[in-house]
Parts: C-alpha cells; sequence; structure tokens
C-alpha cells in the first residue's frame, strides 16, 4: 500500500516535470524569438515583444529560461502585464472562485449519473435506456455556448433572476434569505453548465460498468443462491461496478477547466476561466502561461487523488 | 448470429464485400446509428454545395453582400426590391434563413461556414490519426526496447500520454492558437495535434497483443519489414476501435472549432464559420433569436450525427456489446 502510494507520487512527480517543461516551452511558439517576428501579425506590436523578451528571458539559453522562469513565478515576480500583479496570486484568487463552481458541478454530475447510469442498466433496451441514452448524445453533442444562451434564456424568462456575475448588484441590504437564494441561482447555473457533459460521459460509463459486471459468473452465483434483484443490482454488482470506475474522477478535471473557459466568460463568473479569456485577449502571456501549467498540475492532483480512491477501494493493492 | 462474425469483422479493410455488408446490415438495425449517418450525408452534401454556390468571383448563394435596408429579417422574409442592384438580390429574392445585423444572407453564411466544420473534423483527425497510429505502433511493436537505462520506449510513449491528457485539452489549444497568427490551417494543426492519444492507445494496445501472435511470428520469419507488419498485419486488427473514435473525435473537433470561433480565435473574418454566426447573433438574442438557434441547431445536429454514427460503428464493430 505504502509502495503503491510512492509509486504513484513518484510518477506524478515525473509528469508534473515534464508538463512544466511543455508548458514553458509554450512562450517558444510566440513570434517572440529574434527570428520569427512576423511584421504582418497585427498582434504583435514592438512594445509587446521587448516586453515579451524581459518577462521570460529570451536572450538566455533555453535551460536558464526554464529555471528563471520557475523561479519568478514562485518568488512572485513573475508579474501579470495588465495589473503588475504576481501571476500566482491572482490565479489563486480566481481559482477560489471557480472552486465552488467544480465543487457543486461535480456533485450534481455524480449525484445524478449514478442513478441514471445504473436504472439504464437494469432495464437494459427499455424506454428509460433508450430515452437516456438519447439524451447523453444530445448533451456531449450541444455546444457550451448555445446550451449557455438557451439556459439563461429559459431562466430569465421563467423564474425572473437575474444570473449573471457571482451576485445581483445591489443586493446588499436585502434579507438574508433573499441574498442567499440570489448566490444560490448564481451558483447553480454556471455548475449546472459545467456538470452537463460529465453527466453525459459518466452516466454512460456507469451504465457499461454495470452491464458488464452483470455478465459475470458471480452475479449468476448470487442469483442462484437467492438473492433478491436488488441485492443482485446493489450488493453485488453496482459494487464491483464501482472499482474502475473511480479513474474517472481525475478524467472528468480537465474537461471541466476546459469548459470553464465558456461558462465563466458567458455567465461573467470571475473565475479561472475567465481570468485565462481575458488574459488571451490582453496578450497577458504570463498569465495565460501560468494558468495552462496550473491547469494540469490540478488535473495531476485529480488523477493522483482517484488513484489513493483506487487504493481504498480495491482490495488487490491493499497488500 | 454466427459465431465467425468476432473473426469476421477484424478485417473489414480487406477485399471482401459481403463482410463489409454485414457491417453495414448491423448499421441499419441500429436506428440512431442510421439515422446520424443520415444526417452525416445531408451534411457532407451541403457542405459541398455550399463550396461550390458561395466561392468565386460571382457566386450563387453569396454570404458577403452587405444590404443595410434588409439588416436583421426573420427567416423566410422576402427582400425589399427597391433600391437594391441585381446581383444583391438574394437568389428566389427570399432570406430563407434571415439576415444579421448587416443584412447578410444567412443561408449563405451558413452555407460557407459547413465547409470549414467539415474541413476542421475532417483534416484535424486525419492528422490525429495518423499521429496515434505512428505513436501507438511504435509503443506497441517496440515498446521493450531500451533507450537510456531503464527507460524503455514504451514508458516514454506512455509518459507523452500522460502527460497530454493532464493539459485541459480546450484551454491549450485556445492558448496555442492566441500565440500563432490567425489561420484556419493553425487550428486544423492545433486540434489533430492534440487528439492522438485516443488513437494510439488502441493501435499500442492491439500491437502489444498480436505482436507474440502466430501470424506476425511468421510475417517476421518470412523477412518482412517491420513497417510492412505494422501496416498490413496489425493496422487492420486495430481498425475498428481507431474507426470508432475517429468518428467521435470529428463530432469533438467540430465542436471545438465552432467554441474557438464563438470566443473570436477562429477563422479570420469576414469568413463565416457557425461559430462566429453564433457570436455575431448573440447581441440580438432579444430581436434576432434566429441568429443563435440557427447556428446553434446546426452544429448540434452535425456534432450528434457523428456521434451517433461513432456509437453505431462501435455496437456494429464490436459483437461483445451487441444486444441479442
Amino acid at each position: 500500500m505504502i509502495s503503491f502510494t510512492l509509486r504513484s507520487i513518484l510518477r506524478k512527480g515525473i509528469t508534473l516535470f515534464l508538463i512544466s517543461i511543455v508548458s514553458f516551452l509554450i512562450i517558444h511558439l510566440a513570434p517572440g524569438e529574434p527570428s520569427q517576428i512576423d511584421p504582418l501579425n497585427p498582434r504583435f506590436t514592438k512594445e509587446d515583444i521587448v516586453r515579451y523578451r524581459a518577462a521570460f528571458d529570451l536572450d538566455k539559453p533555453l535551460p536558464l529560461q526554464y529555471l528563471s522562469f520557475y523561479k519568478k513565478l514562485f518568488s512572485g515576480r513573475l508579474k501579470s502585464f495588465k495589473d503588475n500583479l504576481p501571476v500566482l496570486g491572482k490565479i489563486k484568487e480566481r481559482f477560489l472562485n471557480s472552486l465552488p463552481l467544480f465543487v457543486v458541478g461535480t456533485l450534481i454530475t455524480w449525484s445524478l449519473a449514478f442513478p441514471v447510469g445504473i436504472s439504464a442498466a437494469i432495464n437494459r433496451g427499455g424506454i428509460f435506456d433508450k430515452t437516456t441514452t438519447f439524451m447523453a448524445y444530445l448533451l456531449i453533442s450541444v455546444p457550451g455556448f448555445f446550451m449557455a444562451y438557451l439556459l439563461i434564456l429559459f431562466v430569465v424568462n421563467n423564474f425572473h433572476v437575474s444570473v449573471l456575475g457571482m451576485r445581483t448588484f445591489g443586493m446588499e441590504d436585502a434579507s438574508f434569505i433573499a441574498s442567499f437564494m440570489d448566490r444560490v441561482w448564481h451558483l447553480v447555473i454556471p455548475s449546472l453548465l459545467g456538470s452537463l457533459v460529465g453527466i453525459a460521459y459518466l452516466s454512460r460509463y456507469v451504465r457499461s460498468q454495470m452491464l458488464e459486471v452483470m455478465g459475470e459468473d458471480y452475479i449468476r452465483t448470487a442469483r442462484a443462491k437467492g438473492a433478491s434483484e436488488d441485492s443482485v443490482y446493489y450488493h453485488h454488482a453496482l459494487r464491483n461496478a464501482l472499482l474502475p470506475f473511480v479513474t474517472m474522477f481525475g478524467m472528468l478535471i480537465p474537461a471541466m477547466i476546459g469548459g470553464s473557459v465558456i461558462i465563466e466568460s458567458i455567465l461573467a463568473w470571475p473565475g479561472m476561466g475567465r481570468l485565462g479569456y481575458e488574459a488571451i485577449l490582453a496578450r497577458d502571456y504570463p498569465v495565460v502561461i501560468t494558468l495552462n501549467f496550473v491547469a494540469a498540475f490540478l488535473v495531476l492532483m485529480g488523477t493522483f487523488f482517484s488513484d489513493l480512491l483506487y487504493m481504498l477501494v480495491d482490495p488487490r493493492i491493499k497488500l | 448470429m454466427d459465431i465467425s462474425l468476432n473473426e469476421d469483422n477484424r478485417d473489414i479493410l480487406t477485399k471482401d464485400g459481403g463482410r463489409l455488408a454485414k457491417v453495414w446490415g448491423l448499421m441499419a438495425e441500429n436506428r440512431l446509428a442510421a439515422t446520424g449517418l443520415i444526417f452525416f450525408i445531408i451534411f457532407l452534401s451541403l457542405s459541398l454545395f455550399g463550396a461550390v454556390t458561395t466561392n468565386g468571383t460571382n457566386p450563387l448563394f453569396n454570404p458577403e453582400t452587405v444590404r443595410l435596408s434588409d439588416k436583421l429579417l426573420p427567416p423566410l422574409s422576402s427582400a425589399t426590391l427597391a433600391n437594391m442592384l441585381k446581383s444583391e438580390l438574394p437568389p428566389l429574392g427570399i432570406y430563407i434563413l434571415g439576415t444579421d445585423d448587416l443584412g447578410r444572407d444567412i443561408f449563405s453564411r451558413m452555407l460557407q461556414g459547413a465547409i470549414v466544420s467539415l474541413q476542421v473534423g475532417f483534416i484535424s483527425i486525419g492528422i490525429s490519426v495518423i499521429l496515434g497510429v505512428i505513436i501507438g505502433g511504435i509503443a506497441g511493436f517496440y515498446g521493450d526496447r531500451k533507450v537510456f537505462g531503464p527507460l524503455t520506449v514504451d514508458t516514454i510513449i506512455v509518459g507523452l500520454i500522460d502527460i497530454q491528457l493532464s493539459f485541459p485539452t480546450f484551454f491549450l489549444i485556445l492558448t496555442v492558437v492566441a500565440l500563432l497568427p490567425p489561420s484556419i490551417w493553425n487550428i486544423m494543426i492545433v486540434i489533430g495535434l492534440t487528439g492522438w492519444v485516443g488513437p494510439a492507445r488502441f493501435v499500442r494496445a492491439e500491437a502489444l497483443a498480436l505482436k507474440g501472435q502466430d501470424f506476425v511470428l511468421a510475417a517476421m520469419a518470412t523477412g518482412m519489414s517491420d513497417i510492412r507488419i505494422i501496416f498490413r498485419h496489425i493496422l487492420p486488427n486495430a481498425i475498428s476501435p481507431v474507426l470508432v473514435s475517429a468518428t467521435i473525435g470529428i463530432a469533438d473537433a467540430i465542436l471545438t472549432e465552432s467554441a474557438l470561433s464563438f470566443l473570436g480565435f477562429g477563422v479570420p473574418p469576414p469568413n463565416a464559420t457557425w461559430g462566429n454566426i453564433l457570436a455575431n447573433g448573440r447581441n440580438f438574442i432579444f430581436d434576432a433569436p434566429w441568429l443563435i438557434y440557427i447556428p446553434g441547431i446546426a452544429i448540434l445536429v452535425t456534432v450528434l450525427s457523428f456521434n451517433l454514427l461513432g456509437e453505431g460503428l462501435r455496437e456494429s464493430l464490436n459483437p461483445k456489446l451487441r444486444s441479442g
């Protein structure tokens, strides 16, 4: 068990190191190198290039550039081009804003995907299965930005609440309940949007896992033994279908962070995704490049966490 | 259903038409997949039709004609004939899908945008699949060769896959596209370069499983080159999962491109894409809702058709998943 944890940490550590190299190398894609300045590209002015070179020490050799980039980043000397604030602090603040979205989104995903996937597997081929299958494809296929507008129009027209931003402006004096409900509405819409794709994938995954397990011999044995259908499904099948399923925990994080760019931009939620979009528009390269690194780091943490979960759930590793 | 179907599906690439016909038959049985196929064919013909009719010096459907007298007209409304040149009139004299805030015909713009989606879908996934097959083939076939100390080829490639999976793809693509000069080719290449993991994994798994099999050993014994063995003997066996992941990958690529266009990092204007038609329309969400619904539903239906098709292929090619 300890060796498994250590191996997992070692693996993630190596991956993190490589990720730090890749996210650093993204800088060199931009035409900031002396040989690659593209005079026709209106996105780069001379001042941009000078600033860019200074921020990333482009005149030093590559390994030194790498070291100084991360040294600057962690000592807080890597400043945003836009407002001269330390990059890591800025990202931390926005990450804390995004966190409730990720948490609520994950909760919505899991609490909906599980029951839907299980009942679809139990009623395989039935109307419920067919409907949810089609719904899942619909959710995977609908563009996030289109869905966001549909949902905004629906909620605003039917419930007459405001959904843009983190809270309604001017509600400071409202009663506790009113301002609490206001917060909830503002939180639920982007979380729901962020969880739609996850619900679709996860419910399909739960369904196929359940079906696979239900074809196993020990399920037949359980039935032959005279166990009730419910006991077969929930006691024998579900527990084993859960095993490879914890891996999905880490897999859903990248989609959520990627999706947050569009959702937070449309719904004016001051989170990490919106910070990324604003930074790209403002050509704030230190922020953009660090965000890629931070996002990959978060994903890595998520997969590490799901490795640990796996260890807890799978008795074979506990040796 | 005969037992040999499993073997039959394995060489779908061989000349035998009967096997292909069987897969077709299974596809037709699956109603969702058949619907997907039909919509895909409609999309394909519309985008080819659009490529022909919206290009050239004097196109039949001109997506760039600005008619300020006819702005924000709802679908099926007719053009104001007064003060309009003959060349500015839309074909048939009506705007089938309405006009936008500059009076440009949405139908023509949608036609022009269709080919962009088609191109992005197929070319970027083509890049992904080629890259994935090469990387996966190397990992599976030469996996146990030592490169450096205890590092094997396989460890390195699995590490690469781990790195790629750790980056939130959409954010990475957005960053790279924003750093590079705006062009549709850059978008296709970037989407392609980030999508190789799926195909690579399937090819790797299949190559690992088949490497020790007698027919591969026999091929080696005859002195066949490694490349030929990979492409003639291993790849055909991995083709069904690769095909499925490519079909679903096309759907993802179309979604990614439309999202990039929506954020303003797509194909540079005035060229229309479904994403930027929707992005323009959001300013008129209450006055002209069709500017959002038309491109949104078009993207939805196209992406859905690829997803259903991919799922249909998966079920038809994999006998284990079939019921009955």
